[in-house]
């Protein structure tokens, strides 16, 4: 029982700190495709913010000038997005396949050009990681069975962006349904005909959802190679982009559901991670890692073959935005 | 709102000068003038394609004019988009609504002109407004429901109330009756002469002359993309206005001799359709269709026709009763496609031609076989036969006289009215027992529309059974035998076609008539 | 009334200036170029920061990939591949989908052909196991093509996400099986055993060298043909087959194709089954034409690749020839340029690869006006004034 309890809350804390970049992209996620534009690259602003968090984290030895850093690429990708998706009016799939390739190869292009360690970035020292933070009371409460535990030792002892992550999730579904630029957000997805003839510039609104996209997928980078890991490595994404898309489309491009969705693909890693090793009960094979690990994508095929609902899109998601006939 | 002066106030409020705009070789507008006096209702009338809602689109900034100026309010103003527009003070209903279908009507109300950054305030303020101008004007909608909840009269005024919201003065209306009943147009038209009465001036797009003699002040004439006249509707007629539109006189009623049914070909049993909802879109349904005659089907659009038409055609399936064809009967453990109920002799003019009548990228000759091209003549053991299709297409645009007479010219790059010949001589081309007919005017220039119509009653009167959908009752009224009227997906009255006229027909559309024991409808 | 509408009036533009569209010849001749061109001038400086002469890479990589038989043979065996993507995208592009799956489709088409060469290799000669490779090949790419098909046509999940999951699926499947289940006690290397003679397929110098041809040795072999073969049967299908028509008819315009009779959701299946049986090929250029064994990661981006070759190529065989022969070029003569600078690795052309992705799929349109103005500025005073 004990055993139990203590194997129980680690996975939890190991939950919460696999969903963060899972969360911080979904909600990304969730701005571009409530204006109407696909963003499969996620994927690559994630690993190409990564890069640059931990090679400016490097360099200047302070996390948040690298966070700046992991923003700045994130928003620049997104920018770029834009111009080929809404303003040239791309295929957006294309344009974000493109995306993610360049990032999967100029991270590494870049990783040797400036430390000549295979595509890797030297590992960061302690002082230069976002680093745990114990909440108020988390000792004292540790010896309450259960409860005291949870708080103690699941959600006390994370690092900053891991309460920013969470905390963006009330926010954003704040600014999505109270705010003029959510009303504005959520209309140009639907019906942006509609939009620009109440006068508000569709391609404008959709780079400004892109805007924020960036931002947030920037602070998901950062937290990948200078919060959870010490270093860069390279394809260190490792498709949690797509997770989070999947994350936000069987959340129904809803903030709250969405980030259910990423605890969701984040327990099942946390599981995946303590099953490294272990045998299959009465044999003498481990459970197969390889395996393990493809069990987020199986899970996410399974769940949107439709086994909970129909997720209805934005209307007009996908489709560019083209005034004259 | 802030203009309330009387109606005979003097002054113009929009003043069109030399207004012209091409779109590649077409010349959508030329050099067009235009006045509209303050406090008006005033008819903008015209043919499809006779360039009335490229003018407005420029006045309302969705497109840029090549050349010519523009006043409102007698002072010159340059528009480049929707803002400008608003700011002005000119309001448009758009013919297609442009409401977000998730939101509620307050909503769409608010959105672009919201008061502030948190939404809290601007709702407050939208409320209030609201409840005024519904009182002021007699313009009832459930604010807080969603528009995908509201019927389409109610979703226009929804329109109406977006552009008194931000204040226009000048509120232009683009075809707003096509999707109304003749009772919810009446509706329609008291809210306009209330909006005129307060000094609100109103430009009235449509090609309907019923409309312009019953509420318009003045009217403009556009044919081909000029202006061909002005006129006091006082001081004009129908008759001068249809000449005016088309260049010559026109014959409204097609010439037909009186029906010879025979045998019944399709029998429709109890037929229902049911939505993915499982809202029944067509109810209980039956009816018999015999060979040598026209039933019509009238009502307005979205009561069930579409997709009685789909039913009958294979496209959607049958949820409920059935129908028959010869010895074969169709219900929803039968269930048949397209493809197999062509097979069965049942050819279909889809209602929408663009959406389901052809694939606009295709080359006319890939199109004038779609639904066919499974077909022995057109297919060897694998490969089609190239050749064979297009000498086919060549062949049928010369019956009936699709222009241009190029097989390889993609789809999209015809007119309306030879993409619809093309598809009526597809579907007529194998002399089919059965044709199923939507809408087989809609956007057509008259001059197609003689034709199409000379064509389905020779279709008749060679023995086949056909199905005539339309909104339009005059088509109706001058093509059928007899008239089925649909509401809500029911068929709700049946009338002999020489005993119908206009008023009727209105009040079964909107299952507001009386039917007598022995079958008599009355008002 | 706000100021804006009260502005001067611009000059207004003359009437009549109306263009005529563009030859075809502009349109997929000339635009892609100037997208290429593009693409290579930002390599050109990424290339140069990382600290290499660009024009001098430019002349390795022409050389080093063009330059004789060996180079021409490398390329070409990469066109292979290149052609078997691009077609698996097109072909699924035209009923408007879009196959991201092409990695995972071409891996397991990979252990799809292995698996039969295992099993038969000791029995049956070359010329019988051939036709069954083609069909094993093919049979497993579709098969890992299928289950997003079924989700996409009938479960309504879209295939683009799908895809991408059985791409990471694909590769955590074979690790496992390479690893886990088909290496032998004691061997390190996570393979299959070697496949017998009968079981590999003619390298082009091999084949070459019968009608006295004298070729360097280089993976290039004959599937080179099988994919030039494909193109042909892939025009006819879409163009001249029914089948192509309501494919195409699907895509076009789904709704008509109901009208007609079509069954979407069949024409999602079949589309997608022919479209991962292409990409499986890319199993048997690479498994039996060239390894000789089941080995992990043999797909490397061709998948991805795909997707630019076949946008580039507008979806039509010729066009993805040409394409796939200009990313044969960047992979063989960038693999050149990793010799002879140590700057420049792999990822230097995975760079370029997502480069020419932008400019040419995502961009293709953004040179359009400017590519335009050109040609009209050059034609239309010839043509008379009349504007």
């Amino acid at each position: 029982m004990e055993q139990s309890i203590v194997i129980l809350l680690s996975v939890l804390d190991g939950t919460l700190r696999v969903s963060t970049p899972l969360v911080l992209c979904a909600m990304a996620g969730l701005f571009s495709e409530r204006s109407g534009t696909v963003d499969i690259s996620l994927e690559g602003k994630l690993l190409f913010s990564a890069f640059a968090a931990a090679a400016v984290t490097y360099v200047t030895g302070s996390p948040w000038v690298g966070m700046v850093a992991a923003i700045a690429i994130s928003f620049s990708l997104s920018m770029l997005h834009g111009f080929a998706c809404v303003t040239h009016n791309g295929n957006q799939v294309v344009s974000g396949v493109a995306i993610n390739i360049l990032a999967s190869g100029l991270t590494v292009v870049l990783g040797i050009a400036f430390f000549r360690q295979g595509g890797q970035t030297p590992t960061l020292p302690k002082d230069a990681r976002f680093t745990p933070i114990e909440l108020p009371f988390a000792e004292a409460l540790d010896s309450i069975p259960f409860i005291g535990q949870l708080y103690a030792q699941v959600i006390s002892g994370h690092n900053i962006l891991v309460y920013l992550a969470f905390l963006l999730v009330p926010i954003t579904s704040w600014i999505v349904f109270k705010t003029r630029f959510g009303l504005r957000l959520r209309a140009v997805g639907e019906n942006p005909k509609a939009v620009d003839t109440a006068g508000i510039g569709v391609r404008a609104m959709r780079y400004k959802a892109l805007a924020v996209n960036g931002v947030l997928c920037g602070i998901a980078g950062a937290y990948l190679s200078t919060a959870q890991n010490a270093a860069f490595v390279r394809e260190m994404s490792a498709g949690q982009g797509y997770i989070a898309l999947a994350a936000l489309i069987f959340g129904k491009w809803r903030p709250k559901t969405a980030m259910l969705a990423c605890l969701m693909f984040g327990l099942l890693d946390a599981i995946a991670i303590r099953l490294q090793g272990v045998m299959i009960p009465g044999t003498e094979t481990e459970v197969p890692v390889t395996l393990i690990q493809a069990l987020p994508y199986i899970l996410t095929v399974i769940l949107l073959a439709g086994f909970i609902g129909k997720a209805i899109p934005p209307k007009a998601i996908g489709i560019p935005y083209v005034k004259e006939r | 709102m802030t203009n309330q002066s009387s109606p005979s106030s003097a002054g113009t409020a929009i003043e069109l000068s030399g207004i012209s705009k091409a779109f590649g070789p077409v010349q959508a507008n030329s050099d067009v003038n235009l006045s509209v006096p303050k406090g008006t209702i005033h008819g903008i009338i015209g043919e499809n394609g006779a360039g009335k809602s490229t003018l407005m689109s420029i006045l309302y900034g969705f497109y840029e004019a090549d050349s010519g100026e523009v006043f409102v309010n007698e002072k010159k103003v340059s528009i480049r988009n929707s803002n400008d527009a608003i700011a002005t003070g000119i309001g448009m209903v758009h013919q297609h609504f442009m409401l977000v279908d998730t939101f509620s009507v307050l909503e769409n109300v608010m959105l672009g002109a919201e008061s502030g950054e948190v939404l809290k305030d601007s709702i407050k303020k939208a409320e209030t407004e609201l409840t005024r101008l519904e009182k002021e004007y007699g313009l009832h909608v459930p604010i807080h429901s969603l528009i995908e909840d509201l019927p389409v009269g109610q979703q226009q005024r929804v329109e109406i109330l977006k552009a008194l919201y931000r204040g226009a003065e000048i509120l232009i209306l683009d075809e707003p009756t096509g999707v109304l009943t003749p009772q919810e147009t009446d509706q329609l038209f008291k809210i306009l002469e209330a909006l005129r009465d307060q000094g609100v001036t109103v430009i009235l797009i449509t090609h309907k002359l019923r409309e312009i003699m019953a509420i318009t002040d003045n009217v403009s004439v556009m044919r081909h993309g000029t202006m061909v006249a002005h006129r006091k509707t006082s001081e004009t007629d129908r008759e001068e206005l249809a000449e005016l539109m088309v260049g010559r006189k026109v014959r409204t009623k097609a010439d037909k001799q009186k029906a010879q049914p025979k045998e019944t070909k399709l029998k429709v049993e109890n037929l229902s359709v049911f939505d993915q909802f499982n809202v029944a879109r067509v109810d209980n349904v039956s009816l018999d269709l015999r060979a040598g005659e026209i039933v019509g089907i009238a009502g307005v659009s979205g009561n069930g026709q579409s997709e009685l038409l789909e039913a009958l055609s294979g496209i959607e399936a049958v949820s409920k009763g059935s129908f028959t064809l010869g010895d074969i009967t169709i219900d929803a453990d039968n269930p048949k496609n397209a493809k197999e109920m062509r097979d069965l002799g049942l050819a279909h003019v889809p209602e929408d031609r663009l959406h389901l009548g052809l694939v606009p990228s295709f080359s006319a000759h890939e199109s004038s076989i779609l639904g066919y091209h499974r077909d022995k003549e057109f297919n060897g053991p694998i490969l089609s036969k190239v050749g064979n299709i297009v000498n086919y297409c060549a062949r049928i645009m010369n019956d009936f006289d699709v222009r241009p007479q190029d097989p390889s010219l993609k789809s999209a790059n015809f007119s309306g009215g030879n993409q619809q010949k093309l598809i009526l001589a597809r579907e007529m081309d194998r002399d089919p027992p059965i044709l199923l007919v939507g809408q087989p005017t809609r956007g057509v220039d008259i001059g197609a529309i003689e034709f199409i119509h000379q064509q389905i009653i020779a279709m008749r009167d060679a023995g086949c059974a056909v199905l005539l959908v339309s909104v339009e009752l005059e088509e109706i009224m001058s093509l059928a035998d007899r008239i089925l009227v649909m509401f809500e997906g029911r068929v709700v009255g049946e009338i002999e076609a020489d005993k119908a006229d206009e008023k009727i027909l209105g009040l079964m559309m909107a299952n507001a008539h009386k039917t007598s024991p022995d079958g008599e409808i009355t008002a | 009334m706000s100021d804006t509408t009260m502005t001067e009036e611009k000059p207004k533009k003359k009437i009549g200036m109306a263009k005529p569209p563009l030859p075809a010849w502009m349109d997929y001749g000339v635009l892609p170029l100037v997208n290429i061109l593009f693409a290579l001038f930002i390599s050109g400086i990424i290339i140069w920061l990382i600290g290499i002469n660009p024009f001098e890479a430019l002349e390795w990589l022409i050389i080093g990939s063009l330059g004789g038989s060996y180079e021409l043979g490398y390329t070409l065996y990469y066109t292979t591949n290149f052609i078997f993507t691009g077609l698996a995208v097109a072909i699924a592009f035209h009923a408007n989908l879009f196959n991201i799956g092409g990695e995972g489709q071409a891996y397991v088409g990979g252990l799809g052909v292995g698996l039969l060469i295992l099993a038969v290799d000791q029995y049956l000669p070359f010329w019988m196991i051939l036709p069954l490779a083609i069909m094993a090949s093919a049979a497993f790419g579709a098969a890992w093509a299928s289950v997003p098909a079924y989700l996409q046509a009938y479960r309504g999940s879209h295939i683009v996400i799908t895809t991408i999951m059985f791409n990471f699926i694909a590769s955590a499947l074979m690790t496992y099986l390479l690893v886990d289940v088909m290496r032998g006690k004691g061997q390190m290397s996570p393979e299959s055993r070697e496949f017998a003679e009968a079981g590999h397929l003619p390298f082009m110098h091999e084949f070459m060298a019968n009608f006295g041809f004298d070729l360097a040795s280089t993976p290039l072999n004959v599937t080179f043909f099988w994919a030039l073969i494909c193109c042909v049967f892939l025009w006819l299908f879409i163009w001249r087959t029914r089948w192509g028509y309501e494919i195409r008819s699907v895509g076009a315009n789904e709704p008509a194709a109901v009208y007609a009779g079509v069954n979407p959701r069949r024409i999602v299946m079949m589309a997608m089954l022919i479209s991962g049986g292409l990409a499986g090929f890319v199993g048997m250029n690479e498994i039996m034409g060239v390894h000789h064994k089941i080995l992990l990661n043999f797909v490397s981006g061709y998948g991805f690749t795909g997707i630019a070759v076949s946008h580039m190529g507008r979806n039509h065989p010729v066009g993805i020839i040409l394409a796939s022969l200009l990313f044969g070029v960047l992979y063989q003569g960038g693999a050149e340029l990793a010799f002879e600078y140590s700057e420049f690795t792999r990822e230097m052309v995975v760079t370029i690869q997502g480069l020419i992705i932008l400019f040419c799929g995502a961009l293709a349109y953004m040179t359009k006006p400017f590519v335009a103005n050109i040609y009209y500025a050059i034609t239309l005073p010839r043509n008379g004034k009349e504007a």
